[in-house]
């Protein structure tokens, strides 16, 4: 089944809004208009580059990804607490999680994860030792600071 | 802090700030050369970092060039080339020389550039690096990893008035503001109404009361650069009365003339707003235009009444 879904869930957000398989799916916040289909993958907001006629900078012909998810976010399909979550600051993408089912991610919280910088906190200098962090450690990428220098 | 942050929260006068030309060899000495034209009449300079995506000397070998030729360097940060690693890295490297002044911009596409084969990057958005510079100089890095002695940064950022969507845009400024940008430089335009419904949205929205806004002027001398700008530059969009106008002024000297005529109209009424804090000036001229205009104005250093903030002797 973890094999399958990520496939599952490409299938079913492929054709309808193009979806990159980023893991950490924010459709609902950004008038269900995937960021990633930016080519710039911006997730905070259109660049500065949009085009007279509300076209992209980078294929003219193409609507800009945030002019379309701006108006789409203020239909009246769209679920008002959605609405309100368009402006909010979205974290740098985990690019571990490319490829990865964003509905486990989602469940799982996974998704939700992010450095610990970007919440303003400063780890602690020296892990108390190394085997009792791993202890905590859940995935191997999350090694303590430090740990490699 | 930066003369820069000193100067706009003293809020005496409004600033001057410009862009530094690209630097492609000759040495120290063309980075001296084009800090002697700016230094008696600007406050800082943006170091450009790829500017139109084509590759020159890189945003922090100029700023750090800049300040050994007694220039405040703003450094340009863009997402399109450079991974997050390697921003924090050079926003860290440069401050080592003491660049204080930091801009975080998302960067003109690649096909915008010379060289459209180029990876893009964007592993940060322009938002998102306002608030990892931010934490650099709060103490850590975006991982959390403590910077025992965290460099001074002022962090801002850019934002383009004239773009669509219009309406979202304080919102944007908005949300950069919140994410630690304390100045934003407005992209060039030509549309007055605009920055004035956008100054006027910033100042509803409380974005003034952290950040300070610098709209951009540019300094032409044909019709034929603002043709190109219209038609090229991405973002920027000029109406075609304004072209008009400067195309009929007559032969080549009235061309030249009515082009600076305009930047000064939209000059002052860039400054007449209530909520900016200084101008930003592009100077494709390099005639003494930008001397011109700062005397016109009357702003910047040259004409500072108390030309000592914090400590440094303009000119």
């Amino acid at each position: 089944m973890p094999k399958l879904l990520p496939l599952f869930e490409h299938a079913v957000k492929k054709p309808v809004w193009d979806c990159r398989m980023c893991g950490q799916c924010v459709l609902h916040s950004t008038g269900m208009t995937c960021p990633m289909t930016c080519p710039k993958t911006l997730r905070n907001g259109p660049c500065g580059g949009v085009r007279e006629d509300g076209n992209c900078e980078v294929k003219p012909e193409m609507r800009c990804v945030w002019v379309k998810a701006e108006e789409r976010s203020h239909s009246p399909v769209n679920p008002h607490h959605w609405e309100a979550e368009f402006n909010d600051l979205r974290p740098p993408v985990d690019n571990r999680l490319q490829g990865t089912s964003s509905w486990i991610n989602l469940v799982t919280k996974r998704d939700r994860r992010t450095p610990a910088g970007w919440s303003g906190e400063t780890l602690a200098e020296e892990p108390a030792s190394i085997g009792a962090a791993l202890v905590e450690i859940d995935d191997p990428t999350m090694l303590p600071a430090g740990f490699h220098s | 802090m930066s003369r820069l942050s000193d100067l706009l929260a003293s809020g005496a006068r409004p600033v001057v700030t410009a862009e530094f030309p690209s630097i492609d060899g000759g040495g120290l000495a063309a980075v001296e050369r084009a800090a002697d034209e700016l230094r008696p009449f600007v406050d800082a300079v943006n170091a450009t970092d790829n500017p139109a995506a084509h590759a020159h000397a890189s945003n922090t070998s100029i700023a750090i060039g800049m300040l050994q030729f007694g220039l405040e360097p703003i450094m340009q940060v863009v997402c399109r080339d450079k991974n997050r690693l390697a921003m924090q890295a050079d926003i860290m490297g440069a401050s080592l020389f003491g660049v204080e002044n930091v801009a975080c911009l998302t960067g003109d596409d690649v096909t915008a550039g010379d060289e459209p084969e180029a990876r893009r990057v964007f592993d940060l958005d322009s938002t998102q690096l306002i608030k990892v510079a931010s934490g650099l100089a709060e103490g850590h890095y975006l991982s959390g990893r403590a910077i025992k002695e965290p460099p001074a940064l002022f962090v801002g950022a850019v934002e383009n008035p004239f773009a669509p969507p219009l309406d979202y845009r304080v919102l944007r400024a908005k949300k950069k503001a919140e994410a630690g940008a304390r100045f934003l430089q407005l992209q060039i335009g030509y549309y007055p109404e605009r920055p004035e419904a956008f100054v006027r949205g910033c100042v509803e929205q409380g974005v003034t009361q952290t950040t300070a806004l610098i709209p951009t002027v540019v300094l032409t001398k044909t019709a034929r650069a603002l043709t190109f700008m219209n038609d090229s530059v991405p973002g920027i969009s000029i109406p075609a009365e304004m072209i008009e106008r400067v195309a009929g002024a007559g032969d080549k000297d009235a061309v030249a003339e009515a082009s600076y005529q305009l930047t000064l109209e939209l000059s002052q009424h860039a400054l007449s707003l209530p909520g900016v804090s200084g101008i930003h000036l592009t100077d494709f001229r390099h005639d003494g235009s930008l001397e011109r205009l700062v005397r016109d104005l009357g702003i910047g250093p040259a004409f500072d009444p108390v030309a000592t903030v914090a400590g440094t002797t303009a000119v």
